[in-house]
């Protein structure tokens, strides 16, 4: 049975990339804990509204882990301390306890500018994707889709680095900025599958220099990526793109 | 009263779409390059339009309101995707996905199209294949299918339970290589709130900066709308929280016709209801039905102390339980279609037999599967489901409550009906076209395939079908006479008129400066549309819905805030404009629900149904799609305009999933 | 060039040159533990490694990996920082599976090469450098050739000693992380490889670091 919760919320407001920011607060009472944390923050805007003030603003969408649009950094950790992988939206009131202050930031990184509160700016990402994140296949009439047999143990992982929703956390805890899991992640989900492979040297060349080019820092395996990721992508993906990355340039 | 063409080409159905390629208008390369098609989002349907019309040459403007394409809402599939390959062998065919969907659909939907659906379907296989789509494969490295609802053959493919997912970001991967070539724009954060028509032709659209709130202009030779369904026009949907039908309304408004709104898709494995904060539903995915029984207590005594919380699901013995469903319809049990089982679920509730404190939910049970099984083969299959379900709901479905005699009890999940997939949609013709000239709607935005009930596994299907390999064929048949004309300036007075309206709209909204936040106004509207344009449907019940229905507009028109200006990034702007079309999309389907005088799919009426309680079609006056003519104001009720069906291959008759 | 252009290239030159001081330390390592035993052994192995045409190759391709390695680390943190932007977190909660020292290899470089210039301080500058310059030790320091009487007599200085064990410390802390990421980086890991290496570097470089604390422990405290 749910029971109620109450505890002060600090959320980041600031007006457009070039302003300031300030944290704001606000006393939330009688939480039902069975409440999602972005439900939580919808009655912290109702009430704002009703008080005649602006909404806190922040990214969410699909509401169940999959779209990748909410990035909120709470208590220090993106997407908020869970025991699995989660995102925001998956985030329940039941984690947090009666009295807690809840610190809510944005994704702070210069790769992700804010535009307003908690919303960030992660085009960067469909940036890199665009330099070479896919397979140069024109719809139309390829092989049976049986034509090429693919192992299931390669077909597997394929798909659990496929499974990355592009939500930003990993920058968002890498102290570097870095956006290494992401970019390698999906170069590790081509890289394994037969179809991904004649474009595997290019790709990787393409999405790095991208990811540089878009400032983006250097990994330095600290491996906070793979604790925040909310997918549980590996950094052997990331030991993956290297390999990939530096056999492409030796064999130019 | 206008009529209504919908161009469906001459012969047998099976080879109406080879025909119709054979002899539709194409583009040629140079001419491509000089015309321009603004496809508005980016789900499934719309990445994939806007991928292969790039590559076809043509010079794409592609919107989204969220930060990203891969945001899209068909993100969040999880089940699978139907195709007829027959790679397991057990007597599929092109026929009979055709048939299975047309049954599905109650026989409410367009024969020609669901054939050519039905045949194009092996070929997104093949194409999603060759992007890196990875598909769940068999040991020996061939493609692996599971069974869905509706069928009896296994032809769904699926990547775990995230197939929407894997689908999406290949055709957001296709998308993207076409932005780096330069061949598509891409227009992020941006809402399409108006089409502009000149000349009676759709030739551009205005769409609002959401980041800046600016309004502003674009021009092209042809628009297509790939802008998703209605369902959060009940509020508590599967749907994502920035789901609307804001752009299809608009058509609607400018003119399309909007078809079968009241078809309407109530899926039966959600996670119910807990409370009044509540902002979405989740869906637990259909293969769950695979594995997993449905049941309630055969005693309603068992029901009412598990109501009160005095027991547990568990703590019900084998021979106390009612599996429903296997009951009721032996030949396809648990995997009957959506329509189906959720109005058996509702069955059961109304009839006090509910498992939890609202009294509104059935249980879903693994115990027999995991003891035939091990938890490890249903952990394999379902595990990510089940962290899901613990992570909304506290109780892990995977863990031993009891064993009783030597049967294992595990903890069973909680399941209830929940809106999911709006069927209706704008009309269109066979060539996707609605009824106005340049104007395409395509995936869930359009009405046309999946009658009055869609299959699991279908509606990927038929948003890859629309958007790689029906439109950039029959949108050139349109095109191909446009090459005549100039690229149109956006400062046409029919821009500007178009602009200005919108701008009026917005201003009028910020205008009210009420007292009641747009969530609560939306709130209760879902709360009318579930109560009186729900599951189960009056005559009486929708004439009261629509006087509540004008209630609430008159109480959003009168008593709606909305802070801080509309300049700049305006949420609840934006979701203000949103609710406003909610409203005007909620009254369509009760209108659309109250003109058709039978039960069919997703659309029940109380009063049309069979001893046994199941629907009851009625062929001989509502064998048509029923297509809503906008009348100058919301305030005014729309117009009625039929489009009969014809069947020629498939003989109609009474749905039966019982023997 | 993409070993300095790009960001895996930038790293890979991190790696390399890790890895060659890797090796570095591994022989002087060796070579220390000589001085356990045998005074003159140790005195040998000095004398070969005077003011020799290879030797003094060798240390100035030694110099020159440390110089590589050093600047690279200013370069990638100058990015990396500017890359995080200006605004930090209020509130940090740091994962468990993060080592520090993965978080603080600038800090722990930093004070290794604080440690290291006094090391060459305290041995190369009166051995090989006094040697090259014919110096005939600058101050009544044992003759340049004598390695053995310099361990004597700086471990006599207790302060030295415990300098060198704070950096003995400090590099052991950098070498844990080093390893496996340099291997990381090379891509030469994986799911399986991962934590192999990490073990394969944890136990390296607490056998190296050993060798070199029993040196400074024996002299320290056990003074012949």
């Amino acid at each position: 049975m749910a029971k109620n919760i109450s505890f002060t919320i600090k959320y980041w407001k600031q007006n457009g990339p070039k302003d300031k920011g300030h944290f704001d607060t606000h006393e939330m009472k009688n939480v039902p804990d069975d409440t999602s944390f972005l439900e939580m923050l919808d009655m912290l805007n109702e009430e704002l509204i009703n008080e005649g003030q602006e909404p806190f603003v922040f990214d969410h969408d699909c509401r169940e882990g999959i779209c990748g649009m909410c990035s909120l950094y709470i208590n220090g950790t993106p997407h908020g301390k869970t025991e699995r992988g989660a995102t925001t939206c998956q985030l329940y009131m039941r984690k947090f306890n009666d009295g807690d202050v809840i610190t809510v930031e944005p994704w702070r990184s210069a790769g992700f500018p804010v535009i307003k509160d908690c919303m960030v700016d992660r085009s960067a990402f469909d940036k890199i994707i665009q330099a070479g994140g896919y397979t140069s296949v024109r719809t139309g009439q390829p092989q049976d889709a049986n034509a090429i047999l693919i192992p299931k143990q390669d077909a597997d992982e394929a798909m659990d680095c496929a499974t990355c929703i592009g939500c930003g956390a990993c920058v968002a805890a890498c102290k570097n900025g870095s956006a290494m899991l992401f970019v390698s992640s999906k170069v590790s989900q081509l890289a394994l599958l037969p179809q991904g492979r004649p474009e595997a040297a290019k790709r990787a060349k393409a999405m790095v220099a991208r990811m540089d080019e878009l400032g983006f820092g250097n990994c330095t395996n600290t491996r906070a990526c793979e604790a925040v990721c909310p997918k549980c992508e590996s950094i052997s993906n990331i030991a993956r793109l290297n390999r990939e990355f530096i056999k492409a340039k030796l064999n130019d | 009263m206008s009529t209504i063409d919908s161009r469906i080409p001459e012969g047998p159905v099976a080879e109406k779409w080879t025909n119709y390629k054979a002899h539709q208008k194409l583009v040629n390369p140079k001419n491509k390059l000089r015309l321009d098609v603004i496809v508005v989002g980016t789900g499934l349907a719309g990445a994939s339009a806007a991928a292969s019309l790039g590559e076809m040459g043509f010079n794409v403007l592609n919107f989204c309101i969220q930060d990203s394409p891969r945001r899209a809402h068909s993100i969040a599939a999880q089940g699978g995707i139907n195709a007829a390959k027959n790679y397991q062998n057990d007597g599929d065919s092109v026929y009979r996905l055709f048939y299975d969907t047309v049954k599905g659909g109650d026989y409410r939907a367009r024969e020609a199209n669901v054939y050519r659906l039905a045949e194009v379907s092996n070929n997104i296989i093949d194409q999603c294949v060759a992007q890196g789509v990875p598909f769940a494969r068999e040991y020996g490295g061939m493609l692996a299918n599971r069974s869905f609802g509706g069928a009896q053959v296994s032809r769904t493919f699926y990547a775990k339970g995230q197939t929407g997912q894997q689908l999406l970001l290949g055709a957001y991967s296709a998308l993207s290589r076409m932005v780096e070539a330069k061949k598509v724009k891409l227009y992020t954060r941006y809402e399409m709130e108006d089409v502009v028509i000149v000349d009676g032709r759709a030739r551009g659209i205005i769409a609002k900066n959401l980041i800046t709130g600016k309004l502003e202009r674009f021009s092209a030779n042809a628009v297509v709308i790939a802008t998703g369904g209605y369902g959060n026009a009940y509020f508590l949907s599967t749907n994502a929280m920035g789901c609307n039908c804001t752009a299809a309304v608009q058509c609607y408004r400018k003119g399309a016709y909007f078809a079968n709104p009241s078809y309407v898709q109530i899926h039966p494995t959600c996670i119910p209801v807990h409370g009044n904060n509540q902002s979405k539903l989740t869906l637990m995915s259909e293969s769950l039905r695979n594995d997993g029984r449905i049941w309630v207590p055969k005693k309603l005594e068992d029901a009412k102390k598990l109501q009160s919380g005095e027991i547990q699901g568990s703590d019900i013995p084998e021979a106390d339980r009612d599996y429903y469903l296997e009951r009721r319809y032996p030949a396809f049990g648990n995997l009957v279609p959506r329509d189906v089982a959720s109005r058996a679920a509702k069955e059961r509730c109304d009839k006090g037999f509910g498992v939890n404190n609202t009294g509104l939910a059935v249980f879903l049970d693994f115990s027999e599967s995991i003891q035939r099984l091990g938890i490890d083969e249903i952990r394999a299959r379902y595990g990510n489901l089940f962290d899901m379900y613990e992570e909304i709901t506290d109780v892990n479905p995977g863990e031993l409550a009891k064993t009783v005699d030597g049967v294992e009890y595990y903890n069973p999940m909680m399941i209830y009906p929940a809106i999911h997939y709006t069927m209706g949609g704008i009309w269109v013709d066979y060539e996707l076209q609605t009824s106005i000239k340049g104007l395409f709607a395509i995936g869930e935005c359009n009405f046309s395939d999946h009658g009055a009930n869609r299959l699991g596994a279908s509606a990927l299907m038929q948003g890859l079908a629309d958007g790689y390999f029906v439109l950039p064929y029959t949108i050139q048949n349109y095109l191909a006479d446009q090459t005549i004309w100039p690229r149109l300036s956006t400062d046409l007075p029919e821009f500007a008129e178009a602009e200005k309206n919108v701008d009026e709209a917005i201003d009028k909204l910020m205008a009210i400066k009420g007292k009641r936040s747009v969530d609560s106004i939306h709130k209760e509207l879902g709360h009318i549309m579930w109560e009186h344009v729900g599951m189960g449907r009056t005559a009486e019940g929708l004439k009261e819905g629509l006087e509540l229905l004008k209630k609430l507009r008159k109480e959003f028109e009168t008593n709606l805030f909305i802070p801080g200006t509309k300049e700049g990034l305006n949420v609840e702007l934006d979701k203000a404009i949103h609710l406003r079309d909610f409203i005007t999309m909620g009254e369509l389907v009760a209108y659309d629900a109250l003109s058709r005088n039978e039960s069919c799919g997703g659309h029940f009426r109380e009063e049309y149904q069979t001893e046994e309680g199941e629907a009851k079609r009625d062929d001989e006056n509502y064998f048509y799609v029923g297509c809503w003519e906008y009348q100058g104001s919301d305030e005014v009720a729309p117009t009625l305009i039929k489009e009969p069906l014809h069947y020629e291959a498939i003989k109609v008759q009474t749905r039966n999933y019982k023997n | 060039m993409w070993l300095i252009d790009s960001s895996i290239g930038r790293k890979v030159v991190m790696s390399v040159s890790g890895i060659a001081l890797i090796l570095f330390l591994t022989f002087h390592a060796s070579m220390n533990v000589v001085a356990l035993f045998s005074a003159e052994g140790y005195n040998m192995i000095c004398e070969f490694l005077g003011a020799n045409w290879y030797a003094v190759v060798a240390t100035i391709g030694l110099g020159a990996l440390v110089v590589v390695h050093f600047v690279m680390a200013f370069i990638l943190n100058y990015q990396n920082r500017k890359a995080r932007g200006n605004n930090a977190y209020a509130v940090t909660n740091k994962p468990e599976q993060v080592e520090w020292a993965s978080q603080n290899m600038l800090v722990l470089g930093i004070i290794i090469i604080l440690g290291m210039l006094l090391h060459l301080f305290n041995f190369w500058y009166n051995m090989m450098f006094a040697e090259l310059a014919g110096l005939a030790g600058p101050f009544d320091n044992p003759s340049p050739s004598d390695g053995y009487a310099f361990i004597v007599k700086t471990f006599s200085n207790p302060v030295y000693s415990v300098i060198y064990v704070l950096w003995l410390i400090a590099l052991w802390f950098h070498l844990t992380h080093g390893f496996w990421s340099a291997m990381q980086t090379l891509g030469v890991s994986g799911k399986i490889w991962f934590n192999r290496w990490k073990v394969i570097g944890f136990v390296f470089s607490t056998i190296i670091i050993l060798m070199f604390l029993a040196v400074v422990v024996k002299f320290s405290l056990f003074a012949a």
